[in-house]
């Protein structure tokens, strides 16, 4: 089971490149999507899932990561035959077997338990979203791509540089050569300290350029912007979060050695300086494509803050993971949606989407009102499970400052939103776009889980976010 | 191994500001080149004696690094008939005086982590600090996509020195980590220079400023 989540979207990728077919080539998509979603649910349902002699294996944090790239990919599955079909003239030979060759990546990221392969996994990602954002071929996505190969190979090279002095931690402790990340949880008091302070701050600046935290997220607002938007939902909510878990990796590791202090207040700090970036330049935003990126940038700081406040935070943390990364489904697709209809990515000449696009300005309505935490949405719950974290543990100002960028953040969005939405909608563009059932369903599919959450956390879900707080955060 | 490292390690230091002073971007790919030569002598100088598998990372470190590579590099030089870095952010002269900065910086922070016995003494951790220091100004600090990939590859060049500390104990782990990376990282990257070449007629990154807030 472990071997097959990563090797059945291989498979299907290998069968998408060799498919002649461009018309049938998307459906791949969704019945890939669905075999990988009912072996989630099968692999979830097992206590032991494993394979290879333990390099891959499905752990408390995995499962859960698992889980919700499952779904978010289901999703998109959906929405991309109906997308790809309004982009006939393209041809969609390499954006598919991307697409599902970026799906068993993500799946290796998850269960990886090898620190070398993780790396590895993480790198192929990189390579395979390059093509995706290049999808439309013009100027500026080159330049999209450009940004997004360097920044991220740059930031990809110094995990490395951090996991080779992981690595050298490990043996000038004399541990031997074991890069398992259970063997190094397990002997983590016995590292050495110089080591594993400056491989950590490597890792961290390293993986957090792969989630996107400022000052390293230079790359996400063009990317994003220029991506189309099912590429930008994938980036934003599956790559982003298995940057994120193997941040989490690390700080495990660290906090295994009784550390969990000096990585802590790095992750405050960047929290609340990503969540200060991103409030800020969404207020002044006239690219509402963009702006989701900085509504990336900012969530990518409450995840991190979160963790860094620890306990509770850590609960709160793992469970906005979820809803952060459904939310910005709803988002990115409905805001490509918005875009074909009006050919314009500038606030200034989209408005009226609310009468144009009666559903999809809707949901990208009420994704605004979900992503910036307003009730009864599910990133509500979770944002305020990591302030109340905040308050009760004594990082009081951490509380307030949080609560204070999430007003700039509501305020500052709110504006570009409104404006999309509501009004006049100019002429008739010559698109004709008009909302049809494939690119709708998939976004009511994610609304509605988004709804669900906000309302009612189911037990097993609570279970799994409970057991992956717990693992991240070991006590030495 | 230290008497025939460090001298590798202190010429490849050297390169560093060869490749830091230079304008002509062909001499900045010459040094990347010579730089690949150092690290597969440098290989074989660390694993003690010619094994093998020393034998076969050297030989593919020299292939990629200083054959495919710099060719590409400059085949995409001669299409795009641009010779030298005009305007760097940073003048020649300031990068030069922060490099020398950024290697006395990395020698002392180097001091301050316990080494294995084995290495205590050796270059290999300040010259991996101050390669891949190298690497981020030129990447911070030039506006050339050619020298920008230079820049990545020094970066990396930093990082390969410093998996050198560990072959003993992780033999071909972090090697074929590395050189993986490079090959696939500069694959996608030449594509992308090709499609920056062919839309803007030019490979400054500086065209590519139609993004930004």
């Amino acid at each position: 089971m472990a071997l097959a989540l990563v090797i059945v979207p291989l498979a299907f990728a290998a069968a998408a490149a060799a498919m002649p077919w461009q018309k049938w080539r998307p459906w791949l998509l969704p019945a890939c999507g669905a075999v990988h979603l009912a072996m989630t649910i099968a692999a979830l349902g097992r206590p032991e899932v494993s394979a290879i002699g333990g390099w891959l294996k499905l752990d408390a944090l995995g499962r859960l990561v698992l889980a919700l790239v499952s779904v978010l990919f289901f999703a998109c599955s959906l929405y991309a035959p109906g997308y790809l079909a309004l982009r006939a003239e393209r041809s969609n030979r390499v954006f598919v077997p991307c697409l599902l060759f970026f799906l068993a990546m993500n799946s290796l990221i998850v269960e990886a338990q090898h620190l070398g392969l993780m790396w590895v996994a993480i790198e192929a990602t990189t390579l395979a979203s390059a093509p995706l954002i290049h999808y439309n071929h013009h100027a500026r996505s080159i330049e999209a791509t450009w940004k997004y190969l360097l920044i991220g190979s740059v930031g990809i090279a110094l995990a490395l540089f951090g996991t080779f002095f992981l690595a050298y931690a490990a043996l000038r402790a004399g541990l031997g050569t074991s890069l398992f990340f259970p063997d190094l949880v397990r002997e983590a008091p016995r590292l050495s300290r110089p080591w594993l302070h400056s491989a950590f701050v490597l890792l961290f600046v390293g993986y957090g350029t792969k989630m996107g935290l400022a000052p390293m997220h230079t790359w996400k607002p063009d990317a994003y912007g220029e991506a189309p938007g099912i590429v930008g939902t994938l980036l934003a909510g599956a790559l982003t979060s298995c940057a994120f878990l193997a941040l989490l990796r690390f700080f495990q590791i660290v906090s295994a050695a009784g550390e969990a202090a000096f990585a802590r207040q790095l992750m405050i700090g960047i929290g609340l300086l990503s969540m200060a970036v991103g409030g800020v330049f969404m207020a002044r935003q006239r690219d509402y494509k963009r702006m989701l990126a900085y509504s990336s940038v900012e969530h990518m700081g409450i995840l991190v803050l979160g963790v860094g406040i620890g306990g509770l935070g850590v609960f709160g943390a793992l469970l906005h993971l979820v809803n952060n990364a459904i939310t910005k489904g709803v988002l990115f697709l409905s805001a490509g949606n918005i875009h074909r209809a009006y050919g314009s990515k500038s606030t200034e000449d989209v408005r009226g989407a609310l009468r144009r696009l009666p559903f999809s300005g809707a949901l990208f309505l009420a994704g605004f009102f979900a992503a910036t935490g307003s009730p009864p949405f599910a990133p509500f719950l979770s944002e305020f499970t990591i302030v109340r974290a905040a308050m009760t543990s004594g990082h009081a100002i951490v509380g307030g400052l949080f609560l204070l960028m999430l007003a700039i953040v509501f305020i500052g969005m709110g504006g570009a939103v409104l404006s999309v939405v509501q009004g006049e909608p100019p002429a008739e563009g010559p698109s004709g776009y008009h909302d049809r059932l494939g690119t709708i369903a998939p976004i009511l599919l994610l609304m509605a889980i988004v709804l669900f959450l906000g309302i009612y956390v189911p037990a097993p879900l609570v279970a799994l976010v409970q057991k992956a707080a717990t693992f991240v955060e070991v006590k030495p | 191994m230290q008497i025939v490292a460090d001298p590798l390690l202190v010429v490849l230091l050297l390169v560093n500001f060869f490749m830091l002073g230079t304008s002509r971007l062909r001499a900045l790919i010459n040094g990347s080149a010579a730089q690949g030569v150092l690290l597969a002598l440098l290989v074989v100088a660390v694993h003690g004696e010619v094994t093998l598998q020393a034998a076969l990372i050297a030989l593919a470190t020299i292939a990629l690094k200083s054959i495919v590579i710099p060719s590409m590099l400059t085949r995409a030089l001669r299409d795009a008939a641009i010779h030298r870095e005009i305007e760097p952010v940073i003048g020649f002269v300031p990068s030069l005086l922060l490099g020398g900065l950024g290697t006395g910086l990395s020698v002392v922070f180097a001091r301050t982590l316990p080494l294995a016995p084995e290495h205590v003494g050796s270059l290999l951790v300040p010259a991996s600090l101050a390669t891949a220091f190298t690497g981020f100004l030129l990447l911070a600090t030039r506006r050339k996509a050619i020298t920008q990939v230079v820049g990545y590859l020094a970066l990396e060049n930093g990082v390969f020195v410093m998996g050198l500390t560990l072959v003993e104990a992780m033999p071909l782990l972090v090697e074929t980590g590395v050189l993986l990376d490079l090959v696939v990282a500069i694959f996608v990257m030449g594509i992308i220079i090709e499609h920056i070449s062919r839309e803007f007629s030019s490979i400054d990154t500086t065209r590519l400023s139609s993004l930004k807030e």
